[in-house]
């Protein structure tokens, strides 16, 4: 799949907390919670953010609580793919888990402009490109079970294959 | 430190518990495996996700009712209407499915303390959390980490989890305790030497006599927060200390599991714990680590006793020996928290809610609440609070502009009478 969006950036040991503040947590509905993706950290975002946009962060993104409703809010969000130097191993797995796609590239995307720059990401091939200069960068593979569970959708996919196995 | 994952050498407590729920006779770091799940938890917050997904399997039955547990902890007792309904999702899952570990309210407790209070926690066992502070178990010997709501729907549904195999790092602490530092003070003051993500994707294995040293409060304390590391478990191999407290709560048997001598660890870290001074964590990361000289002098408005990283019978006691006798000073807010319970019992048989009241604190009944900004005990904009708990992100117990300072229970219970942060021998008599 080829996914291509205008970036946002955001820093380093970004937590779930801030993706997504705890009194936000009485509801399970991905839009709800979409409208208060980062609010603490960047007030605006919500209403600035856009289907399609691409997600860049630093090293650890996603550390802190286990809430699934991080992912969630960012996938309500429209976010077609997170790319990160590295993220905290619950929000992989969680990301992995709800079928958002993630990239760990340890590149240093900050001088990018955020909602301008573009950035075009094969999601198949993790290669990762700089529209305007065509610069390409290499993300870390999946391993082949991990592609197995991203290909089901998610691991409610991948179990549910497993059931009717059964 | 070169990474030793040859198929030769020994293998590390963690490594031998993922072999054995996995069927396999070893497992290295790296390894992807599927392992069995002997118990699998969530809360009023993560759990509904999870139901909502397990549904989508169309099962009429858990893979074992007797192996799911779930507590009504975060929101409750319901703090709006919202979170009522998320609440009831639970009570009523739990009804549907027979699940045999519901704890109500009145009952219940903060999920961490909870669950090794009642014994549903024994050494050799393999546990996932939909909660991030479910690596407090490794205190007892097991494996346990914290996954997302999915994965809980996917153990309820076939009992399983997907895990990579992770590479261990050792912690060391030799020495002898100093008054008034605790598990929560080796915790912090690792973090602070590692950093936010030092222990990213790692086991962290806890050992030397200032280890052995504590009680399994403080035990469970030091893992609860390797989360806070990036660990993916936190774990103390089991001795007399971990028998002591398992007999009459554990029923049924178990078997232990030790690293070899010649275990590969990724890095092995050793700290004098000798001079170690109580330590704070100053707002916005739990890595933000100083002793408690440097943060003298700094005004709070609210201090928060309890969590699941500081709210059990020993914290209590230890709060409760500093502040008898003594009035929380006028500036500050203190909330106690018992964990559970029956740690919340045992305060009120051994007097200590009575110290807490009498110097006029606020005692609540079991409740994450303040911990995650929750409820009870929400910060305006521009307070302070100085806590026992685990986590000071921006606006993690209230406005974003609000701020979170972390310590142990002697230190917060000596700055609710100052005023300000202090040294625990400060208010001494």
């Amino acid at each position: 799949m080829i996914l291509e969006g205008k970036v946002w950036i955001f820093g380093d040991n970004i937590d779930t907390d801030a993706i997504i503040a705890a009194r936000y947590l009485n509801t399970t509905d991905p839009e709800e919670l979409a409208g208060h993706l980062m609010e603490d950290i960047k007030p605006d975002f919500p209403a600035t953010v856009e289907r399609g946009d691409i997600l860049i962060a630093g090293y650890n993104f996603g550390c802190g609580s286990s809430r699934e409703h991080a992912p969630l809010a960012i996938k309500g969000a429209g976010i077609s793919c997170v790319i990160a130097r590295s993220f905290a191993r619950i929000f992989y797995r969680n990301a992995i888990n709800i079928g958002l796609p993630i990239l760990e590239c340890d590149q240093d995307f900050s001088a990018l402009v955020p909602g301008e720059d573009h950035l075009r990401v094969n999601l198949d091939e993790g290669r990762i490109t700089h529209v305007n200069s065509g610069n390409t960068y290499e993300a870390v593979p999946f391993p082949p079970f991990m592609q197995e569970i991203i290909k089901r959708g998610g691991l409610t996919g991948y179990v549910s294959s497993r059931l009717a196995k059964d | 430190m070169d990474q030793q994952s040859s198929t030769n050498l020994g293998a590390t407590m963690v490594e031998k518990i993922l072999a054995k729920n996995s069927g396999r006779t070893k497992v290295i770091p790296g390894d992807l495996i599927n392992a069995r799940v002997d118990l699998a938890l969530g809360n009023d917050i993560t759990a509904p996700v999870a139901i909502k997904e397990f549904a989508r399997f169309g099962l009429d039955r858990v893979f074992d009712r007797d192996k799911i547990v779930l507590v009504p902890d975060h929101f409750t007792p319901n703090k709006d209407i919202a979170s009522a309904e998320q609440a009831r999702e639970l009570r009523e899952f739990a009804q549907k499915y027979e699940i045999k570990h519901y704890f109500e309210v009145g009952r219940m407790g903060i999920e961490h303390a909870l669950l090794p209070e009642q014994g549903l926690i024994k050494p050799g066992m393999v546990i996932i959390g939909a909660d991030s502070h479910t690596c407090t178990y490794g205190a007892l010997g097991a494996f346990s980490t914290g996954v997302g709501s999915t994965d809980l729907a996917a153990a309820m549904a076939i009992g399983e989890a997907w895990f990579k195999v992770p590479s261990t790092l050792r912690f060391e602490y030799n020495g002898s305790l100093p008054a008034s530092v605790g598990g929560k003070d080796l915790i912090l003051y690792t973090i602070g030497q590692i950093g936010v993500d030092g222990a990213r994707y790692r086991a962290m294995e806890f050992a030397g006599s200032a280890v052995e040293e504590l009680s399994m409060d403080g035990r469970m304390t030091m893992t609860n927060m390797a989360i806070e590391a990036g660990g993916k478990c936190g774990y103390i191999q089991p001795d007399e200390t971990t028998f002591t407290y398992l007999q009459g709560r554990a029923t049924g048997d178990y078997r232990t599991y030790y690293s070899d001598k010649d275990a590969g660890y990724e890095q092995i870290f050793k700290f004098e714990v000798n001079g170690l001074e109580p330590q704070v964590a100053f707002p916005p990361s739990p890595d933000n680590v100083r002793p408690v000289s440097e943060a003298a002098g700094i005004f709070i408005d609210q201090v928060v006793i309890g969590s699941c990283t500081n709210g059990r019978i020993e914290d209590l006691r230890e709060a409760a020996r500093v502040i008898k006798g003594r009035k929380v000073n006028p500036g500050v807010r203190l909330l106690v928290i018992p964990a559970t319970q029956l740690i919340y019992r045992q305060a009120l048989n051994e007097g200590l809610l009575a110290t807490f009241v009498e110097a006029e604190a606020a005692v609540s009944t079991p409740t994450c609440g303040p911990c995650l900004g929750g409820h009870m005990g929400i910060l305006a904009r521009g307070e302070k609070a100085l806590a026992t708990t685990n986590r000071n992100f921006v606006g993690r117990m209230g406005h974003p502009e609000s701020e979170v300072y972390l310590c142990g229970p002697a230190v917060a219970a000596a700055s609710a009478v100052a005023g300000q942060i202090v040294h625990p021998e400060e208010v001494k008599p």
